[in-house]
């Protein structure tokens, strides 16, 4: 068992599609949560294999879509510092601020590093005792633990030139403020798998209850997506609204304890924005008071950095699939993946991107099946 | 969110500080923090993301996952399911 | 490069996750990484100022009348770091790059220039090794370095070594090779592996082991063509997919060529652990640079053939047809998924970074 190549096979793979295909009679909206799924599924060319029926909704769960505006602007301002050595992981440099990016900053002569865990950048504090290194805290529950891991060594051994510039997002809160909008055409989702494999399946009983909606938990491997949606497709055409875990073999109901208990220590929940949908309240996690002296906002005072968003941008509505991206009006013109407005032209797995590109390969209507929100399905359901 | 990758604990460094092992990601090989799994042992399987091992990884719920995607088309061919079928006919040829 | 440029002004639609400010006032790493920044400097800086056909033509090496005789002529910069890397060196790449520079348009390397920015403070053990990696690959490749050039500069200006090579070679009769040929129906042969001298590099990078070493793939390759010419002269396009990968190459192809490209995912050929490096760092291996590789659109009467004569000669041992020219989407190269999906492959943007999501 190598737990990939497993999960990849193509026959398993027609076995799940076909049972979809046998199981739905109605159109039904899915989203997948986190952008490694919607990754997986562009990967594979997953949508384009489903039931029309079927309509996948690329959720919120990607940092580099939904770090909102003022953050990046905090980075950029920060990262600019001659005493700086400004640590990110490599998602974040291309990110555009206001006027510019990180990529920009270190051309300008900003001392800018990608590495690959955040230990490394603890790692480089302790190399450097002369220089302020800040790390750049971004991600969801997954990355969470590890980004933790690095502020409580720094406290611990005295690692006082190390900080954290933390924009960290929870994943209920923001499935909640999807369902909870006046148009929200989700009607299941396919939840975080990794984000789960960390936080357990608690959080999410209520949430099903709620609002009527599957919950099922999903793996990142192209069988882990089928089955997924198998079991979301499954329950609605029961009229069922539980919480499944169809990635058992990374997802234990109670999660990490030893994960739980450092996120518990090192952070305390607050109110995020997220980029293209707004404010949701308690979607966030900042340093909890006993951490604050590693808080880069503070020891660097950006706090006041405020930064609005364009307002023309409609993201949010792509995002719960309330609106196809060629009906703003920003599509295209002002708002092109050259010039991204909102959070989904920003990632090439974002909607609009995802439209753009696929126009271009077309030269039309995106293709049936492609990963575009099939408003035409939605006079059911 | 979520690049998160398996692998197989090679070795385990308990003088670490944190504790990290060494991992082995199909011939690809590369430290990460087992901080978070303190009673991983070599030769398991753990999912690692951004050089932490988040969660063991179950081999028994591997094997039951892909034996049920095996019996997936065998079980509706030989027990059928009353309420599918009736859907199934309802919709016609619709959901292929 | 005037049919690039074209391409990219109409329709800026290149990006990775995330979309990038493109418009810097300032150098990026990006503009070096063979994607579309560095398009754009060619662009929007270079060829204003001194644009021409020759230049336009947006081959590896250009195709020269003189004399008589159809001379091809390349240049190129190599600036890697470590300098040293598991299968080679910088001076490896400086020979290989600017041979296959000219091999890919069907010409003989003959003589090659070489020019060296040392840094204040290298070892000269340093420079000597590299030196000797230079003899020993211009020897390897048949090709005589036949002029040079040394500069240094102060501590902390450079990067320990740069070379620069530049070289000629003679194009034969009847051989026209070059990316505006593709034509729909070509068969898309690679030359065998892809991604792993990129993996090589990002390994000492990145700190990562490997159970099996994993060495850059380095080669020349005029013999290669050589041998396949001796099949047929009709051979359209030849590309080393060094930076931005084979995804790149594609792509520049599809664009000057206004064909598409269509491959089979289970057909390219991608080492196991290149998949593993590349999954483990999020990374695409169709971004992944090669520095031995090359890959050829034949026109289908002569692709058996030609396939038959690359797995006969040892720097082709592993080629493989990988996917075909199409009339459908042009300009555009699409993957069919081992699930049966398609997926577009997109220019890369600049080089590519480890992500976590």
């Amino acid at each position: 068992m190598k737990y990939i190549d497993e999960f990849n096979d193509p026959a398993l793979a027609r076995r799940l599609l076909d049972e979809i295909h046998a199981t739905v009679t109605r159109p039904w909206a899915l989203m997948e949560v986190c952008g490694g799924q919607t990754h997986s599924i562009i990967r594979h060319g997953i949508d384009q294999l489903l039931p029309e029926q079927v309509e996948l909704i690329h959720g919120p769960g990607c940092p580099v879509c939904v770090t909102p505006l003022d953050v990046i602007d905090k980075a950029l301002e920060i990262a600019a510092r001659p005493e700086v050595i400004f640590c990110s992981f490599g998602d974040m440099l291309r990110v555009p601020g206001t006027d510019r990016d990180l990529f920009r900053v270190k051309g300008e002569g900003g001392d800018v590093r990608v590495v690959y865990s955040p230990l490394d950048a603890l790692e480089l504090a302790r190399k450097h005792p002369d220089r302020q290194v800040v790390f750049f805290a971004i991600g969801f529950e997954t990355t969470a633990p590890a980004n933790a891991m690095a502020v409580h060594q720094a406290r611990r051994l005295g690692v006082d030139n190390f900080s954290l510039l933390v924009s960290h997002v929870r994943v209920p809160p923001a499935m909640e403020a999807i369902m909870t909008a006046p148009e929200c055409r989700v009607q299941g989702f396919l939840a975080a798998g990794h984000v789960c494999s960390v936080m357990g399946t608690t959080e999410y009983p209520e949430l099903a209850e709620r609002h009527r909606v599957p919950v099922v938990v999903t793996g990142f491997e192209p069988l882990d997506i089928l089955e997924g949606i198998r079991r979301a497709v499954h329950q609605l055409e029961r009229g069922e609204y539980r919480v499944e875990n169809a990635y058992p073999r990374a997802v234990r109901e109670r999660g990490n304890p030893a994960a739980l208990r450092m996120l518990e220590d090192v952070f305390e929940v607050t109110d995020r924005n997220w980029r293209g949908i707004g404010r949701i309240p308690a979607s966030g996690w900042r340093l909890s008071e006993a951490y604050r002296a590693h808080d880069a906002e503070i020891r660097f005072d950006v706090t006041g950095i405020r930064t609005e968003e364009p307002a023309v941008c409609r993201a949010g509505e792509v995002l719960q699939g309330l609106i196809k991206p060629t009906e703003c009006e920003a599509f295209g013109t002002a708002c092109t993946p050259r010039t991204p407005l909102g959070a989904t032209m920003v990632s090439s797995e974002g909607a609009c991107a995802a439209y753009h590109l696929y126009r271009r390969m077309t030269d039309g209507p995106a293709p049936k099946g492609s990963r575009i929100p099939q408003e035409e399905l939605n006079s059911v359901g | 969110m979520c690049l998160a990758v398996p692998g197989k604990v090679v070795s385990i460094d308990h003088r670490a500080d944190p504790r990290t092992g060494l991992i082995d990601f199909g011939g690809v090989r590369k430290q990460a923090c087992l901080e978070y799994l303190p009673d991983v042992r070599v030769g398991e399987y753990v999912i690692v993301h951004v050089g932490f091992a988040l969660q063991r990884l179950d081999e028994e719920s591997a094997r039951a996952s892909l034996e049920l995607f095996e019996q997936l088309g065998l079980l509706d061919e030989e027990f059928g399911d009353a309420w599918e079928q009736a859907a199934r006919q309802e919709s016609g040829s619709e959901a292929r | 490069m005037a049919d690039l440029a074209a391409e990219a002004a109409v329709d800026p639609a290149n990006w990775t996750c995330p979309a990038p400010l493109r418009d810097q006032p300032v150098v990026v790493m990006g503009h070096g990484g063979g994607g579309a920044l560095s398009a754009e400097l060619i662009e929007q800086i270079f060829a204003p100022a001194y644009g021409n056909p020759t230049l336009a033509a947006l081959t590896d090496s250009a195709v020269l009348g003189l004399g008589g005789a159809r001379l091809a002529f390349s240049t190129d910069s190599y600036v890697v770091r470590p300098l040293f890397f598991p299968g080679g060196s910088v001076g490896d790449l400086a020979v290989n790059g600017t041979v296959n520079d000219l091999a890919m348009s069907g010409a003989r390397p003959a003589y090659l220039s070489i020019a060296f920015v040392l840094e204040e403070g290298v070892a000269l053990d340093v420079v000597g090794r590299v030196a000797r990696a230079v003899g020993a690959a211009a020897e390897a490749a048949g090709v005589v370095i036949a002029t040079g050039d040394t500069k240094v500069v102060e501590s902390g200006h450079g990067d320990g070594v740069y070379v620069t090579t530049a070289g000629v070679g003679l194009v034969p009769d009847g051989v026209d090779i070059r990316p505006q040929r593709a034509r729909p129906g070509d068969a898309v042969i690679v030359s065998g592996p892809i991604g792993l001298h990129g993996v090589a590099v990002m390994s000492v990078r990145e700190g990562l082991e490997f159970g099996v070493e994993i060495v850059s793939d380095t080669a020349p390759l005029a013999d290669l063509v050589a041998a396949m010419l001796a099949v047929t002269n009709d051979i359209h396009v030849l590309r080393d997919p060094t930076r931005g990968g084979l995804g790149a190459s594609l792509n520049e192809i599809a664009r000057a060529s206004g064909t598409g490209v269509r491959l089979r995912e289970r057909a390219i050929p991608v080492p196991d652990e290149v998949a593993n490096a590349c999954g483990f760092l999020g990374l695409d291996p169709l971004y992944v640079a090669n520095e031995g590789r090359l890959v050829a659109f034949v026109p289908p009467p002569h692709a058996e053939a030609v396939l038959a004569a690359m797995r006969a000669h040892p720097r082709g041992e592993g080629a493989v047809i990988i996917g075909e020219c199409v009339e459908d989407h042009p300009g555009m190269v699409v993957v069919a998924t081992g699930l049966g999906g398609t997926r577009v492959v997109d220019l890369p943007l600049g080089e590519q970074l480890p992500r976590i999501c």
